[in-house]
């Protein structure tokens, strides 16, 4: 439906999470540019062929991230690349248990995942909670052969027992801190810590 | 937005935030598992004291999609038949812990009534002649699906305003998000004072169908006031029907809305009605997508 959201789910995201002052770049778009080729290259040697492959980004920072990946994937490859995007809202543990009611967003799934590898994208892993839901959201559209996680940051304080199969880059912050993907005004992609 | 009673006491902003998830809520119903862990372990009641299937089952199914425990009360059988009154009904179905009650009755302003007495989250059904605000929302979300947004759009509503708790509750969703509402009917089912609502009455149907983008025909409820309010169905059916003639003096490309069940041959032909421009069967659909977001929204402890 076309009202109050922005074509790409990240837009609103963005604007919502805007941190100008003490805000420090941590990945500039050439280096988020490197690391996703990277990760696509990762992925590529572990299933040269990508017959089985599914990218599934999580709503709504994996998006960005998921699109760049793809891209990669299809210059290595010039096949095309199954690309859909899961909102985890519905299967997050705060949501259920404290009632906590963020709005949800479409999630846009065109492929089963049944016998697929299913490869989830997010900007930023912390505690792991996201993934966990996500993983439980994946699997309700069929029974994958294998779920991995693709992040493009690493930023530690895991609450459950997930790991990352494919990272761009670690980086060592305080629980308090905010590790945010944003768009800059001139539409430039850039990690910022606060 | 504790309760949902009504479209009157909500603001735009509150409309929108329904309708948003509505939206993220319509993918799951197409899923092969329909069904999220939402609502787990919570409880939601159907009182339901007035004849009803559609709205029924909508409700049922909404609460089940979201993982919710969904029972359903009816007067036939209920303890209301034993002369216990509606509030200590509520009182005793809150006291076993129900998580949310969704209420209809034909008695206006029960659902007001019992939110202020049962300490659970309650959500109008349907009530008498007053409202019926998940119509409304589903209407409106019928509509935007097709036309993108509602402001400065025209939407002209046909049959018993007076009557209809669906025209009420339609009036003040689609006003609030930006559309130009226009009634028409029979003298007799038009009230004096509907244009303090902010909405145009017109005498003809073709003053009413002008340029229009939404077209809702209400239901005439034979059953009640045939003989009453108008002489006859036939004559009715020519004045203020609508078939594809009377559909050409819309706007190209308007939708047809009707709350259900349809009259065929009385407020709509059966051509229209199952044709191209007729979105009967898609608010049926989205009717399931916008209840569970009520649900969701109001299960959520008032945030």
């Amino acid at each position: 439906m076309a009202k109050a959201r922005p074509e790409s789910g990240f837009g609103a995201n963005a604007g919502r999470e805007s941190l100008p002052e003490t805000a420090t770049v941590v990945l500039d778009a050439a280096g988020i540019e490197r690391a996703t080729r990277r990760i696509a290259h990762e992925i590529l040697e572990s299933d040269p062929e990508l017959d089985d492959l599914c990218l599934v980004a999580i709503e709504s920072g994996g998006i960005p991230v998921g699109e760049l990946i793809a891209g990669h994937l299809l210059e290595l490859r010039s096949r095309e690349i199954r690309l859909g995007a899961l909102d985890v809202t519905l299967y997050r543990d705060d949501v259920i248990a404290h009632g906590r009611r963020p709005i949800p967003r479409p999630t846009r799934m065109p492929f089963g995942v049944g016998g697929k590898r299913v490869v989830l994208i997010d900007d930023v892993i912390f505690t792991g909670r996201t993934i966990r839901a996500a993983m439980d959201a994946a699997i309700d559209f069929g029974r994958p052969a294998a779920i991995q996680v693709a992040t493009l940051i690493d930023r530690g304080h895991r609450e459950l027992p997930i790991r990352v199969d494919f990272v761009g880059k670690n980086i060592p912050t305080a629980r308090s801190q905010k590790v945010v993907l944003r768009r800059r005004p001139e539409g430039e992609l850039e990690v910022v810590v606060q | 937005m504790r309760h949902l009673l009504g479209i009157e006491d909500l603001s735009r902003e509150q409309i929108e935030r329904i309708l948003t998830t509505a939206d993220a809520m319509l993918e799951i119903s197409q899923r092969e598992i329909k069904r999220v862990p939402t609502l787990r372990g919570r409880t939601v009641i159907n009182v339901f004291l007035e004849s009803s299937t559609r709205t029924r089952v909508s409700f049922e199914i909404a609460a089940k999609r979201l993982s919710a425990d969904a029972i359903n009360v009816s007067s036939a059988g209920s303890s209301l038949a034993k002369a216990e009154t509606l509030t200590d009904m509520a009182l005793n179905l809150a006291a076993m812990n129900a998580d949310l009650l969704v209420v209809r009755d034909r008695t206006a302003g029960v659902p007001q009534m019992l939110s202020e007495r049962v300490g659970v989250p309650v959500v109008n059904a349907g009530d008498g002649c007053h409202e019926h605000p998940t119509q409304a929302l589903l209407d409106a979300f019928t509509a935007l699906q097709s036309l993108g947004s509602l402001e400065g759009r025209v939407v002209a509503i046909v049959g018993d305003i007076a009557h209809s708790r669906v025209a009420r509750s339609d009036i003040y969703a689609f006003t609030k998000l930006g559309a130009e509402v226009r009634v028409a009917g029979p003298a007799s089912m038009i009230p004096l004072e509907v244009e303090a609502l902010g909405v145009k009455s017109c005498r003809t149907i073709e003053e009413a169908f002008a340029g229009a983008d939404v077209i809702v025909m209400l239901r005439i409820q034979r059953e009640r006031i045939e003989g009453a309010l108008f002489p006859s169905l036939r004559e009715y059916s020519q004045t203020f029907g609508l078939d594809s003639a009377t559909l050409r003096l819309a706007h190209p490309g308007a939708i047809v809305l009707h709350p259900g069940p349809i009259n065929r041959g009385v407020e709509i032909s059966p051509e229209v009605a199952d044709a191209e421009p007729s979105r009967i069967l898609d608010q049926v659909t989205n009717g399931v997508a916008v209840r569970m977001a009520v649900l969701y929204l109001l299960t959520g402890g008032g945030s």
